[in-house]
């Protein structure tokens, strides 16, 4: 463990914007989102949780993948990978997890996303551990914590005017390996895990036998009330640092265009819409039932993990208040036999 | 507060009992403080779900497009402004529908707290006497209920229901001149200031089409932004021109139909100031066609309306 003094803090990061491209939690207006900094005074990091999380940062809302021109001789094609090497400064432990969660899609043995994991390779995550999370956080019912370093290159540790830094990996290693920082003495120590001792959370998810009890009741008749206030529209699922489904179109003109990929919603009914005017999730219903699915079964079923890091942000941002705490507490509370298959 | 609960929990219960209706959409507690969530109650014996609170943000006409079954709503004064419209457009059946009225004393934006706290989480909240009581971790603030309003609620004429078949609670004063001095600042910006503003605003947008979803008028089975063929606008957020057009389009479409209940603007996770926008066009309407949206049942929309009715 090291000691890194907050007066540092700037320096350093105008040290990594030479090598680096660096995206920090900035404020913008009511909130705070992570941008892209020119200047480490930039960088606010006394924010409980960003708007929307870094997962855009490796996976943009919007991205060329390839673009494409008639010409005389043929197609000229270029694709279009980001080769960038990029720091994460100042993420929380639960999008950090968001990542891991997100490999399994992007890195499985059917298939590998060359545009996300280019990304992914040449990007180093430096964590800020939560002194004080919010009460909409449940990162601990989903394996996590305020202070896990799961996922993360570096984590801070702040003891007020200095931080504990936590190197987790060569990469994190590799960061700091200019600055000569001192090693962390007993006393900063100390404060570390007083600090980490006081981070409680005061929600909780249970996820006991959840996954059984969605294995058996897709036919049942919770899923006709428990979306009826859902509005249909994505703030749930572009704020999720795991949602991860996409759209790809051709946005062309005259001879030339580029092949873009867009996230998508399955809260949408243009999402499962296919070319014959069928629809296999026709309403509401339908849809909402596949996004507590694929979150706490079919993710499961798959990669043998839960599609959520309990960063809260779904009820923070949902206009009518749906909360996914209450979601998976009433079906939590269904009466199912698991025998019925 | 209570009183309007209990009223609200009586006759939802009447409804249900009597089988006027087969349910009744209102408010419930929120998941989180002094916020409410649209409910909806079929058994007469959870009526006790039903609550009034300055957390019943929502439009809940949203919710009663073309249904199939009888329904109840408890509406307060915008509620029932979009409610007018959409009979006008043959989306709600009148003979299926109740409408509970509620004068409305405005309802408190959350973000507006957020402001003020700037960074303290809150954990609880209670309104008493006009005051607001804040309390956190470490802190308790008491704040006029009027500084915490929505704007949308502040600049309100028609708090009180315009229609109704039953109404609870006391109507409340009613503002007597519209107040459009947020339109007017921006009417003063010069073309290229317009376009600088809705380009700062419009670059926060995800497309997640909250804005849409939450505004009871906003109900085309096609929306031109979902459209392929042609494909009027990029799928993209890659321009921001693309966010300005899906939205500036967005706008239009509800002329004369927007009750500037404020729906779109509570629901943009971003914090995009799309009121600006929706007033904007509301003033527009109200001085070329005179028409204020969702007033009376018996006057034409002014889009549908013969060209004499113009002033």
């Amino acid at each position: 463990m090291l000691i890194l003094n907050q007066d540092q803090l700037a320096n350093w990061l105008n040290q990594l914007i030479d090598t680096y491209k660096v995206f920090a939690p900035v404020k913008d207006g009511d909130h705070y989102t992570f941008k892209e900094i020119s200047s480490g005074n930039q960088v606010t990091l006394n924010y409980t949780n960003t708007k929307v999380p870094p997962k855009e940062v490796l996976f943009p809302r919007s991205e060329k993948l390839f673009c494409y021109r008639h010409e005389n001789e043929g197609i000229q094609l270029e694709e279009k990978i980001d080769e960038s090497k990029k720091v994460i400064f100042g993420l929380r432990p639960c999008d950090a997890k968001g990542f891991l969660l997100l490999d399994n899609v992007f890195n499985n043995d059917k298939y590998q996303d060359p545009y996300y994991l280019n990304r992914r390779k040449n990007t180093v995550l430096v964590g800020l551990g939560c002194n004080q999370p919010a009460t909409t956080c449940f990162c601990t019912s989903l394996g996590g914590g305020p202070f896990a370093s799961e996922g993360l290159d570096i984590l801070l540790v702040d003891i007020g005017n200095r931080y504990v830094v936590e190197v987790v990996t060569e990469k994190g290693q590799e960061l700091l390996s200019g600055l000569n920082l001192p090693a962390a003495e007993p006393e900063a120590q100390e404060a570390a895990r007083r600090v980490k001792e006081g981070a409680a959370l005061s929600t909780c998810i249970n996820l006991d036998g959840l996954k059984a009890k969605l294995d058996v009741i897709f036919y049942d008749p919770i899923w006709d009330l428990i979306h009826e206030k859902c509005l249909g529209c994505a703030a749930c699922t572009y704020s999720c640092p795991t949602c991860h489904c996409f759209d790809i179109v051709d946005e062309a003109e005259g001879k030339e265009g580029c092949r873009i990929r867009n996230w998508d919603a399955c809260m949408f009914p243009l999402f499962t819409l296919h070319g014959s005017g069928h629809n296999p999730r026709p309403t509401g219903k339908e849809r909402f039932r596949q996004r507590v699915m694929h979150k706490f079964k079919y993710f499961v079923d798959n990669f043998n993990a839960v599609a959520c890091v309990g960063c809260g942000r779904c009820i923070i941002n949902c206009p009518v208040n749906l909360d996914i705490r209450e979601v998976l507490a009433e079906i939590q509370g269904l009466e199912v036999r698991s025998d019925k298959q | 507060m209570d009183d309007i609960t209990r009223a609200i929990q009586e006759t939802a219960k009447n409804l249900l009992l009597n089988k006027e209706v087969d349910v009744v959409v209102g408010f419930a507690r929120g998941s989180l403080p002094l916020r409410n969530t649209p409910c909806f109650v079929r058994q007469p014996d959870d009526v006790q779900k039903l609550i009034w609170g300055y957390g019943c943000e929502n439009n809940l006409a949203n919710y009663l497009r073309k249904r199939p079954e009888k329904i109840a709503v408890i509406a307060k004064g915008c509620d029932t402004r979009s409610i007018v419209e959409l009979i006008k457009e043959n989306q709600i059946d009148r003979n299926k529908l109740v409408i509970i009225g509620v004068p409305c004393q405005g309802m408190i934006d959350r973000k507006k707290i957020t402001r003020l706290l700037a960074g303290r989480e809150l954990l609880e909240g209670e309104v008493k006497d006009g005051q607001v009581i804040l309390k956190g971790r470490e802190f308790r603030e008491i704040i006029p209920l009027n500084q915490l309003l929505y704007d949308t609620c502040l600049n309100c004429q028609h708090p009180n229901p315009v229609l109704s078949d039953i109404l609870i609670g006391e109507p409340v004063p009613v503002k007597e001149n519209a107040c459009f001095t947020d339109v007017e600042e921006f009417e003063a910006k010069t073309p290229a200031e317009k376009w600088a503003y809705f380009q700062e605003e419009l670059s926060r947008c995800i497309r997640c089409y909250a804005c849409r979803q939450a505004c009871p008028m906003c109900y085309c089975e096609e929306c031109f932004a979902d459209c392929s063929m042609p494909q009027w606008l990029s799928k993209s957020s890659l321009n921001t021109q693309d966010n300005i057009f899906f939205q500036a389009v967005r706008v239009l479409h509800l002329a004369g139909r927007c009750v500037d209940c404020g729906a779109c603007d509570r629901a943009c996770p971003m914090g995009i100031n799309l009121r600006t926008l929706t007033r904007k066009m509301v003033k527009d309407v109200q001085e070329l066609f005179g028409y204020t949206a969702g007033i009376r049942l018996d006057q034409k929309p002014p889009l549908a309306a013969p060209i004499s009715t113009i002033n």
